[in-house]
């Protein structure tokens, strides 16, 4: 397995598959009584997160004492650090001389962990760059999608609104084209810039026309904050156009999914009642990046997935 | 004052047409005599068999951080690192703290060159007050002072205001002196890291759009035409510019521009890495835009091989590639890429490049030194093996700072000697400061 994981890029369907398998297998230890496994016993690892996010940070932490690592927290708000004058390189390079085995960073920078695998040894897991990756959401999406269907191959997902400024899609479609699946970003131009339809994926401005053929429909938050910028008129105008209601919701197969990943905009991208149906698997989402960290974190610090007989 | 013999160098002068194996005495800061095989005559011989001797080479760009940020670059640091790359003069940009927008301050600069004495130290003064674009700057009073200013930029902004431009390309008629645009529409490049492209959308930053540049250009060329000013565009680097200035010059238009080495050497596929060190503003663009610079290099179209040379300390490169600010050096690096990327590839012969980095830049600020290099003209000459082998290393650099991509970089072209108004600057590589001043 690869020393860091900066970006989907880096992995192959074969690369893919071994991620997911060994988190379903990782899963099943979350069944247990004690839900705890030796594997990383006495390796550090650190969340170096310069953008607040409880929800990612507490998943990989989890994960990461599931398998028995030491963790440390750094929370360095970005404007902290600043005031403080410790630069990233230098934070960087304290925790590199306490040893740590792997950092898991969130920056708003766009390429932060890139830059960052370059001035440690241990290894670096991209938790979301600015603009660019969230190569752990697009993986735990996956899996998501694998537990309700058996093949991603030819699966078509609909991924509508703000691709240009979300690292999530960026990862989910890098990850989706590379398993096969057939991708449709749906937006508005001013939030599905042209140049996206070289990533392998098809381009729509009309949600209500992909409906009936899609089997995932994954949802993007609207950042209201980016409200200044005038990417479309109004929140209830992108409502009107892009969001998925009940309405919309019934016009789509029985088996679709819908899929958020959080912080939900209810009433703007998604209908209150939509996020609550038996379709929508947000919450599974949740509870399955959980299995997806440990998977990563006990392959590239130490598992041996290969001779078998690793989760005793 | 010393006499020198270049022996044996292939001479290559634009300016008299001259391209062939002579001699080259220069005395008393002038070209004494120039021969197939001179008379010693008591001068110091340098044999320059194998190597190129051509007019000193001048810069229309170069940021020195002096006044304001000596800790990055000072008037002799980069006079330094610019006699190194074989200059004889630099023009520097006017972006300093305080901004040379007074005679007061470009008279300093003009003092400090004098003072570093390794080369022309031309200043360029703003166009605004502060270079905010609203009032002008003391525009005559620096044309009359004795840094003689004849070059006016607000660089490092584009003018936003085009009544404003429009004000200031009228008034500088009076001088007859050269309205220099950076052309970037600062709404269009708002928040832009990189070019923007399929490459920004990959990596997930902010782009610059090709449009943000090509517009102000449209712009400053029908003003020109409207006001008669000469006009110079800055650091061009997208393909519609370069047709933009070509259609242009074609139309009769009093307009310039120039190019830096690093748009006709490296494009957006730098940026990869996240490597601070390939921020720099305008953005390094397509594979397509480079070429085309380099056609409108060969071409004519573009006058002048410019460094954009921007020192940034370590510790503001050193970080997140969105914090970095833009810019990388260049002064000692531009004459070795010209070769590297231009000539020895075939784009463009010794005798284009030597136009571009040095006759044409010199005609642009009404300069002595892009030759001709003729019995009695100043002895501004630059003397290099356009074949010798050198890598980048940030180490020998004499820039104070060496935010520069190309390091680790094999580079075919090396300066041998710099001569500054009959002066050696520099010999076999070595800047000879201190034994000047
Ligand atoms: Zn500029």
């Amino acid at each position: 397995m690869m020393k860091h994981l900066l970006s989907m890029d880096q992995l192959s369907s074969a690369d893919i598959v071994t991620i997911l398998d060994t988190a379903e297998s990782l899963r099943s230890v979350t069944d247990r009584p004690i839900k705890k496994l030796p594997t990383l016993r006495g390796r550090t690892v650190c969340n170096l997160f310069y953008e607040a996010s409880t929800r990612t940070r507490i998943s990989f932490e989890l994960a990461a004492k599931r398998l028995s690592a030491d963790v440390i927290n750094f929370s360095a708000d970005s404007k902290s650090s600043v005031a403080k004058g410790e630069s990233f390189k230098d934070t960087a390079w304290t925790l590199e001389a306490m040893g740590v085995d792997a950092i898991i960073v969130r920056h708003g920078s766009s390429g932060a962990p890139h830059q960052l695998s370059q001035w440690v040894k241990a290894s670096v897991l991209n938790a979301g760059d600015g603009q660019h990756e969230h190569p752990t959401q697009a993986l735990l999406d996956l899996y998501s999608m694998r537990e309700h269907f058996k093949d991603l191959e030819g699966l078509k997902v609909a991924i509508v609104g703000d691709v240009l400024h979300s690292r999530v899609a960026r990862s989910n479609v890098k990850g989706l084209v590379t398993m096969g699946a057939d991708v449709i970003l749906i937006g508005p131009p001013t939030l599905i810039p042209p140049q996206a339809a070289t990533w392998g994926a098809r381009i729509g401005y009309d949600l209500d026309e992909v409906l009936e053929e899609i089997d995932v429909c994954y949802l993007l938050r609207v950042q209201k904050e980016r409200q200044s910028e005038q990417l479309f008129p109004s929140l209830r105008e992108y409502a009107a156009l892009w969001g998925l209601d009940s309405r919309r919701l019934a016009r789509m197969k029985p088996e679709v999914l819908v899929m958020h990943p959080g912080p939900m905009n209810r009433g703007v991208e998604i209908g209150a009642d939509v996020s609550e149906s038996p379709r929508s698997i947000i919450l599974d989402q949740v509870a399955n990046g959980l299995a997806v960290r440990m998977s990563l974190l006990y392959l590239m610090l130490g598992g041996r997935s290969e001779d078998g007989e690793v989760f005793e | 004052m010393s006499r020198y013999l270049l022996r044996g160098g292939r001479v290559i002068d634009p300016a008299s047409g001259v391209d062939e194996r002579r001699d080259l005495l220069i005395e008393e800061g002038v070209v004494a005599s120039t021969g197939a095989t001179l008379d010693e005559a008591g001068a110091e011989v340098i044999d320059v068999a194998g190597a190129v001797v051509a007019p000193g080479l001048v810069d229309l760009h170069t940021h020195v951080r002096e006044p304001g940020r000596e800790d990055e670059e000072t008037i002799a640091s980069a006079s330094a690192a610019a006699a190194a790359g074989g200059y004889t003069a630099i023009c520097t940009m006017p972006n300093t703290d305080p901004i040379a927008d007074s005679a007061a301050i470009v008279e300093k600069v003009w003092a400090l060159g004098r003072e570093a004495g390794l080369v022309e130290v031309v200043a360029a003064g703003a166009l605004s007050k502060g270079q905010r674009g609203e009032k002008m700057a003391d525009i005559g009073e620096m044309v009359r002072s004795v840094a003689r200013v004849r070059l006016f930029t607000d660089d490092g902004h584009g003018v936003q205001n085009s009544l404003f431009a429009r004000r200031v390309m009228e008034y500088l008629v009076t001088f007859d002196a050269i309205y220099a645009e950076h052309c970037e529409d600062e709404a269009l490049a708002a928040g832009g890291m990189m070019h923007e492209g399929e490459r920004s959308m990959a990596l997930g930053m902010r782009g610059i759009p090709s449009e943000a540049e090509e517009l102000m250009a449209a712009r400053d060329i029908a003003l020109a035409k409207l006001t008669g000013c000469r006009l110079h565009l800055l650091h061009i680097s997208t393909a519609g510019t370069a047709e933009i200035v070509r259609r242009a010059r074609a139309e009769g238009v009093r307009v310039t521009a120039e190019a830096t080495p690093h748009h006709f050497s490296l494009t957006d596929a730098e940026l990869e890495s996240y490597d601070p060190n390939a921020k720099v503003n305008p953005p390094l663009r397509t594979e397509e835009d480079r070429a085309a610079i380099v056609g409108a290099l060969a071409d004519g179209t573009i006058d002048a091989i410019a460094t954009d040379h921007a020192p940034h300390a370590l510790e503001e490169k050193d970080v997140e590639f969105q914090y970095a600010p833009p810019g990388m050096v260049g002064l000692e690096t531009s004459l070795a890429l010209t070769l590297t990327e231009l000539v020895h590839p075939g784009h463009i012969s010794l005798t284009r490049a030597i136009e571009l980095l040095s006759v044409g830049p010199s005609r642009i600020l009404g300069l002595p030194q892009g030759g001709p290099l003729t019995s009695g003209d100043p002895a501004h000459v630059v003397v290099f093996d356009p074949d010798g082998e050198w890598t980048v290393d940030p180490a020998r650099l004499r820039s104070l700072c060496k935010n520069t991509p190309f390091v680790g970089r094999k580079l075919r072209g090396r300066v041998l000697h710099t001569f500054f108004a009959g002066r050696l600057t520099v010999r076999d590589g070595v800047v000879l400061a201190g034994e000047l001043v």
